[in-house]
């Protein structure tokens, strides 16, 4: 029982605008042990970054429970998710909020900014390391305004592991990329699973979920499908594999 | 998260947002610029005004005949209503006065030499220099026993002096008034100009004895009183004192067939006019600070949506509440300070500006400083807290899609 990373029992999100209730999220039971891989999948709309959401303690159920490390985040004080969140928890969202007006490594910089002491070397240092991981360390410097989609979306990706946390949140992190860069990607996030990290992401590509080792399906914010990936794809030998025709395109 | 780190946050935050964080400060500067400069413009103006009235010399009285109200006895050869009787009477017999003297006052062509110069010529008693408080800074004034003798003397004021003796030293020397020779005795410190603009230094200051024997036509001895009290608290005593003695002396007048005036009066009028001058320039100020603070919080209204996602982003990543609370509070205090302190130095460079322009003595006041400062302080401070506590305690989600 030890390895169980987070439980949810019947976790629903019911949004209330007015007389109109959308139940975004119908009841959902699961169970994730540290050193998952989950592919989250499922039609637009069905519920998957407010569960995503709920997961990374940014918002809250309106009823059920949430288990994280054997503690209900229905109690945690707000202290205690801010640590949670700064701390344990790398999230990407799917539309990137990267400051405006800050450099990508400032930007990547920013959870460090709010943990306990971290010299500003050895900030910049990890910041610039995270930077490396997603390989995008050249655009160091730049605005997200300078920024491509794809470019926005590692920088994303790389504030959510400058943290070294242990479970990783990623909704749609390869939703603004080309097949290769997609698959840079999910080698990132298998090196980091193969650290140890557990890694929950969200992908409307079938492909890509390939590489992860859990399948999980929504549909009208039900759970509808959960299983194992017995085969998972190696994306470092895949892309050993893949042509270089789309890099020679580049240059 | 120490202060000093979320102190670099907020620094940074505001160098990131230059246009921002200018037009912030902008608000503050002209708000507290402006009152600093009108409010010292009109306390300089009303110090001038002060001035100005206390150097006709305070707690001083003037009696006239009212021609107006006088014109049958006028008519009928007696012209004027006052006596040398009536200046004796007034310093001898009524409490709290302290010198009176006649004035006749006159014009007549100077010469000295080749020079001509057309001035004012006053007959008084040589009490007369201590109700102005008038001395000289050449030679010296002249004495009683002048006016009891009659003598063909004179103090003359800075511009005569200017104008007939311009390259020689006129003490001792003789001018003559309209050809009558007259010794200058000294030359009177300069008064520059009084309240209504006349220059109070083209003067001519004769005994009144020797103005009224030899100046002055025989029908036309118009006779003024000056009188100064003992203190200005009496002003208004002395004068009703006054009224009710002429009468007593001139059997069959009324009271509106005498001018009873005092410098008081003037001042108060003058020190009134000032105020209102005063009132009107801090409305324009507080006008501008209104405006300055209406700058302020659009500026913080507008960029609210950047800044409350902004607020989403970072808690998202993991600051506390405190910390961004704490950063827009910083943020808001620092802006407010800096254009707080910029806006005195500018307020206080145009009060310095407007002085020197004008030759005023111009006095920056603390409470002026203190009010404009305070008012715009406050005014970014609680527009840049209040939208960032309240993006902070929301709910976190909400705050990020925040539109
Ligand atoms: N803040 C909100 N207020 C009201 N309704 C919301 C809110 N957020 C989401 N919803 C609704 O909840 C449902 C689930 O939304 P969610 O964003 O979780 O979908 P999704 O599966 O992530 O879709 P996509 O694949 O397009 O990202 C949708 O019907 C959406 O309209
Ligand atoms: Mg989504």
């Amino acid at each position: 029982m030890n390895d169980i990373l987070l439980t949810t029992k019947s976790l629903s999100k019911v949004y209330e605008m007015g007389d109109i209730r959308v139940h975004a999220l119908r009841h959902i039971d699961l169970e994730v042990i540290k050193g998952d891989f989950i592919a989250i999948m499922g039609a637009s709309g069905s519920g998957k970054t407010t569960f995503m959401n709920l997961l990374g303690c940014l918002d809250k159920a309106s009823s059920g429970e949430y288990i994280l490390d054997g503690i209900s985040v229905h109690d945690m004080d707000d202290e205690k998710l801010t640590q949670i969140r700064n701390q344990k928890i790398g999230y990407v969202f799917q539309s990137f909020y990267l400051l405006p007006r800050t450099t990508a490594i400032e930007n990547v910089e920013l959870p460090l900014l709010y943990c306990k002491k971290c010299s500003l070397h050895e900030r910049h240092q990890r910041a610039m390391d995270a930077l490396k991981t997603v390989g995008i360390e050249d655009r160091a410097k730049h605005f997200p305004n300078q920024l491509s989609g794809g470019q926005q979306q590692r920088v994303a990706i790389a504030r959510a592991i400058v943290n070294n946390p242990s479970f990783i949140l990623a909704d749609e992190p390869t939703g603004n990329l080309d097949t290769r860069t997609s698959i840079e990607v999910m080698a990132v996030l298998q090196e980091l699973h193969a650290q140890g990290k557990t890694v929950i992401m969200v992908t409307h590509e079938p492909d890509i979920a390939q590489y992860a080792h859990r399948h999980i399906t929504f549909r009208d914010g039900k759970l509808i499908r959960d299983k194992e990936n017995s085969s998972p794809k190696d994306a470092k030998t895949d892309l050993a594999n893949l042509p270089k025709i789309s890099e020679e395109e580049d240059e | 998260m120490s202060i000093l780190g979320i102190v670099r946050i907020a620094m940074k935050s505001l160098l990131r947002n230059k246009t921002r964080t200018f037009l912030t400060m902008l608000g503050i500067i002209i708000g507290v610029a402006a009152v600093i400069t009108m409010l010292a413009i009109g306390q300089g103006a009303k110090q001038i005004v002060e001035d100005q009235v206390n150097s006709m010399g305070t707690n001083v009285v003037m009696v006239s005949s009212n021609f107006s109200r006088s014109n049958v006895r006028q008519a009928a050869g007696e012209g004027n209503l006052l006596t040398i009787g009536d200046v004796n009477a007034i310093k001898n017999e009524l409490d709290g006065v302290l010198y009176a003297s006649p004035v006749y006052n006159s014009w007549g062509q100077l010469k000295f030499e080749g020079n001509n110069w057309r001035g004012s010529i006053m007959g008084v008693d040589s009490d007369y220099f201590f109700i102005r408080e008038m001395d000289v800074s050449q030679g010296e004034l002249f004495y009683s026993s002048d006016v009891e003798n009659a003598t063909k003397v004179c103090v003359i004021g800075k511009t005569v002096a200017d104008n007939l003796f311009p390259d020689t030293n006129p003490i001792g020397k003789i001018m003559r008034i309209r050809n009558i020779p007259f010794t200058i005795r000294g030359v009177l410190v300069p008064k520059g100009q009084n309240v209504m603009g006349r220059d109070q230094d083209d003067i001519v200051v004769a005994p009144y004895t020797t103005v009224y024997q030899r100046l002055l036509g025989r029908h036309w001895r118009m006779m003024s009183i000056i009188v100064s009290a003992q203190s200005r608290d009496y002003i208004h005593i002395l004068q009703q004192d006054i009224l009710n003695l002429l009468q007593n002396r001139h059997p069959g007048t009324t009271a509106e067939e005498f001018i009873v005036n005092s410098q008081t009066e003037l001042a108060e009028t003058a020190s009134r006019v000032s105020d209102t001058m005063t009132i009107l320039l801090a409305s324009i100020a507080g006008i501008s600070l209104l405006v300055g603070g209406i700058g302020i919080m659009n500026i913080m209204l507008v960029s609210v949506t950047e800044r409350v996602k902004e607020i989403g982003i970072r808690r998202a990543v993991g600051a506390g509440k405190r910390d961004v609370l704490l950063q827009f509070i910083i943020e808001a205090v620092a802006i407010s300070l800096i254009g707080g302190l910029i806006g005195i130095a500018l307020g206080v460079g145009a009060a310095r500006l407007v002085g020197n322009a004008m030759n005023w003595s111009i006095a920056v006041t603390l409470w002026s400083v203190l009010l404009s400062v305070g008012f715009s302080m406050a005014i970014g401070i609680f527009f840049g807290w209040y939208p960032a506590r309240k993006a902070a305690n929301q709910n976190l989600i909400d705050a990020l899609r925040y539109e």
